[in-house]
């Protein structure tokens, strides 16, 4: 025993015999499953989103400034690789808005059957990607 | 390993009680609040962030002048502010998650946790003070 860690994981068995508890095999075991690569996105655009974050902030403490603090500020983010970066931001916004209301469909107790899970994921990338283009569809052509 | 070969040898290289273990990983007493917060700001966070992509298709090709004028208008900078109140505790509680999951060290993990929830607190703060002296 290396850890106590280690120690945590002894249970016992129905019959009273102790036992270690099951643990998970390295995530390299499973099959690669849709519902793992939501959990890593969820997350992955949650961390992109915290730092659109800090670039919203940078946006809005500039635009409280001076002229000569926001004229850099705004030429980054419409500079070809900043309409790039907020096009990732896009994505992950939609990502994270459409999966985080099925989270919240999830608290309920709905949407955990096969079928439903299965659909609901199609359908948050499905809104991910067409709500990505819609807007900037119109930030190109219409604004 | 297998402990069904050696049964009784735990408890003596593990110096605690089936008391103290389960205090030790009951629970933190605030989970609820934590989990009813994650939620009550995802809550508010769908009409905010979609108005927040208005916001930006509206200032697209907006000048210093217009930016400043729009985001200081008082029902934009009032949804502003709900926006910086929702946005950096949600954003906190889910770094939080990451690196409750990842960081396995206790000293390692403070640190990142502390610097998360201070660089959460200061950029909501210079957010909000931002949107403030343009209402004002």
């Amino acid at each position: 025993m290396e850890d106590m860690r280690d120690a945590m994981l002894v249970g016992r068995n129905s019959a009273g015999k102790r036992v270690l508890r099951p643990t998970s095999p390295h995530v390299q075991v499973y099959r690669w499953k849709i519902t793992m690569a939501q959990s890593i996105l969820h997350r992955a655009t949650g961390i992109a989103l915290g730092v659109g974050a800090v670039v919203l902030v940078a946006w809005l403490f500039a635009a409280a400034s001076a002229p000569s603090v926001f004229a850099p500020v705004q030429a980054a983010i419409a500079s070809p690789l900043g309409l790039l970066v907020l096009f990732g931001f896009t994505v992950s916004l939609f990502y994270h808005l459409a999966a985080g209301l099925r989270h919240l469909a999830w608290d309920t107790g709905w949407g955990f059957e096969k079928p439903e899970f299965n659909a609901t994921s199609l359908w948050i990338f499905a809104f991910a990607a067409i709500a990505s283009v819609f807007v900037w569809v119109i930030g190109f052509f219409l604004v | 390993m297998t402990l069904e070969t050696k049964p009784d040898s735990l408890q003596h290289r593990v110096m605690q009680s089936p008391l103290g273990r389960a205090r030790g990983l009951g629970s933190g007493q605030s989970g609820a609040g934590t989990w009813k917060l994650e939620r009550v700001t995802s809550v508010a966070l769908v009409p905010l962030s979609l108005w927040f992509v208005y916001v930006v298709l509206h200032l697209a090709h907006a000048d210093y002048a217009t930016t400043r004028y729009f985001i200081g208008e008082k029902v934009h900078a009032v949804l502003f502010l709900a926006l910086i109140v929702s946005l950096f505790p949600h954003l906190a509680l889910g770094l939080r998650s990451v690196i409750e999951d990842y960081v396995r060290n206790d000293l390692p993990k403070f640190l990142y946790l502390f610097a998360v929830n201070a660089g959460c607190v200061l950029l909501a703060l210079a957010a909000a003070i931002s949107v403030i002296k343009l209402a004002i």
